[in-house]
């Protein structure tokens, strides 16, 4: 049975047009469709409800010495207000999830977990814990919603006084009064795009969701669903998990070596990734040359030897061409290579491209 | 949603003009396109290729997913609608104008429905 978020009411009035997604009823669009609603994010703001995340809080003495041990990023040095991005690995050095972390303080820690992985994620956190240190799940007493895009600042102003508004990437600030609700709010989000992510009470989140699309109305704000989502985070070469990261796959492979401290003192699944060396495989962009749209789970092909698989794939609207992300064997990844991508039983010619394939112009 | 008299529909939400010459032009309904979002691409036959009633005879694709488009009749393709190779959003404007192929030597058909039945039957569905 599916759940419902804190917002499904909001999303059902609106329109939406609700499927399942990681276990919750969830808009995969409004009537306004994916192709606007992902061109809102990219040229003025759209607004998310990204409920259906988890959320986890370590706290205690042995809080940080519990978060490291379960991160393959060095949580060490940061600041009250700070977030971090890890993955999670097992023993083999595999993706349990890749979750954030919020240090509130030294000695308390906000996991946020993707939504499929929300149990598997808990037993895995709390099956692993020494010391003294609490796990509390506080996931369904809150409701999340991500507001994105280059005028979200301008509707949060609005909103919320300036010293509440978290000015640097990836910080927050934990007691933010928004009209009376009380929030912590995060410049985080996963579209590639500036933006801000909202965390409140269960109870409150459709007054805040009616809130913040009243005052950005003028400012081009829009209920956005799933599939803008995805396609955003897509062209902002974002990994996915169960697509680009899972059980298998190291984040050596991935790409995410930039957060894998293999200096840190110990973290689970770093004896087997120091031991696998150099990763055998690496993710690569594609942009789909040929005549077809390439999807996940689709060969990837240099004459008759495959090389990997695509791992996520559509038409991305702001880009406007069909791309996808793939794992490749490493001597094949190089950038400007030529690939064949084989679309329900038909060749397509491709070729490797930088990530991201959409990069937030610099003002 | 519009439905329009005169067309023929199938379950699969195609719609059928008899052209009174012995071939039919077939596209997607209103309520397809609806539902299928907004649409990115369009897989199409070649002109002599054969169509089966009943069976896939090309793909539209939107952001989400790919779905197979199904022929109402069986026969030979006359023209395809080679505008909609690059713009494939005609379908979701105008998905009566936005005819996919025409057929001729039509042989087969499926069983069609009048525009009231088509209805009805989009109706019993909800």
């Amino acid at each position: 049975m599916e759940k419902k978020t804190p917002l499904y009411d909001c999303h059902v009035a609106a329109g939406g047009k609700i499927v399942s997604f990681g276990g919750y009823l969830l808009p995969v669009q409004y009537e306004t469709g994916v192709i606007k609603e992902h061109m809102a994010v990219r040229s003025a703001c759209g607004l998310f409800d990204v409920s259906h995340m988890g959320e986890i809080v370590l706290s205690g003495p042995d809080a940080l010495h519990n978060v490291q041990l379960i991160t393959c990023n060095d949580m060490r040095g940061m600041y009250d207000g700070q977030v971090r991005y890890s993955p999670m690995c097992n023993e083999q050095g595999g993706v349990v999830d890749d979750i954030l972390v919020y240090r509130i303080n030294e000695e308390s820690y906000l996991l946020v977990v993707n939504a499929a992985n929300k149990d598997k994620d808990a037993a895995w956190i709390s099956g692993h814990l020494s010391g003294d240190v609490q796990f509390r799940d506080i996931s369904e007493s809150v409701a999340q919603v991500a507001l994105q895009g280059p005028n979200s600042v301008a509707i949060l102003a609005g909103l919320v006084e300036d010293a509440q508004i978290p000015k640097k990437y990836y910080s927050f600030v934990q007691e933010a009064d928004v009209k009376g609700i009380r929030c912590l709010i995060s410049r985080t989000g996963y579209t590639g795009e500036l933006g801000y992510e909202l965390y409140c009470a269960a109870e409150d989140g459709p007054k805040l969701w009616n809130l913040l699309l009243e005052a950005g109305k003028e400012q081009g704000l829009i209920p956005c669903g799933l599939g803008a989502r995805d396609t955003l985070r897509l062209e902002a070469a974002m990994p996915l998990y169960g697509h680009e990261m899972d059980d298998t796959a190291t984040p050596l492979e991935t790409d995410l070596g930039f957060f894998v401290k293999l200096d840190k003192e110990d973290f689970i699944g770093k004896a087997a990734l120091v031991a696998a060396g150099e990763p055998k495989r690496c993710r690569v962009g594609l942009k789909v040359t040929g005549r077809g749209i390439a999807r996940e789970h689709c060969p990837v092909y240099v004459g008759d030897k495959q090389i990997g698989m695509t791992t996520s794939g559509t038409h991305c609207p702001f880009i406007g061409m069909p791309v996808a992300m793939a794992l490749l064997e490493k001597p094949y990844g190089e950038v400007g290579s030529e690939v064949e991508v084989e679309i329900r039983g038909r060749r397509v010619t491709a070729e490797i491209v930088p990530l991201p394939f959409y990069k937030r112009p610099k003002k | 949603m519009t439905i329009l008299e005169g067309l023929k529909y199938t379950k699969s939400h195609e719609w059928v003009k008899e052209n009174g010459d012995g071939t039919v032009t077939v596209g997607l309904t209103d309520y397809a396109q609806q539902e299928l979002g907004d649409l990115v691409f369009v897989n199409l036959p070649l002109a002599g290729d054969g169509v089966t009633a009943g069976e896939a005879f090309g793909d539209v694709e939107s952001v989400k997913a790919v779905s197979d488009v199904f022929s109402p009749v069986s026969g030979e393709v006359a023209e395809i609608n080679e505008e909609l190779l690059d713009a494939p959003q005609m379908i979701n404007e105008t998905p009566y104008d936005a005819w996919l192929i025409k057929v001729e030597n039509v042989s087969d058909s499926e069983e069609l429905l009048s525009a009231v039945e088509y209805e009805a039957f989009l109706a019993q569905g909800e």
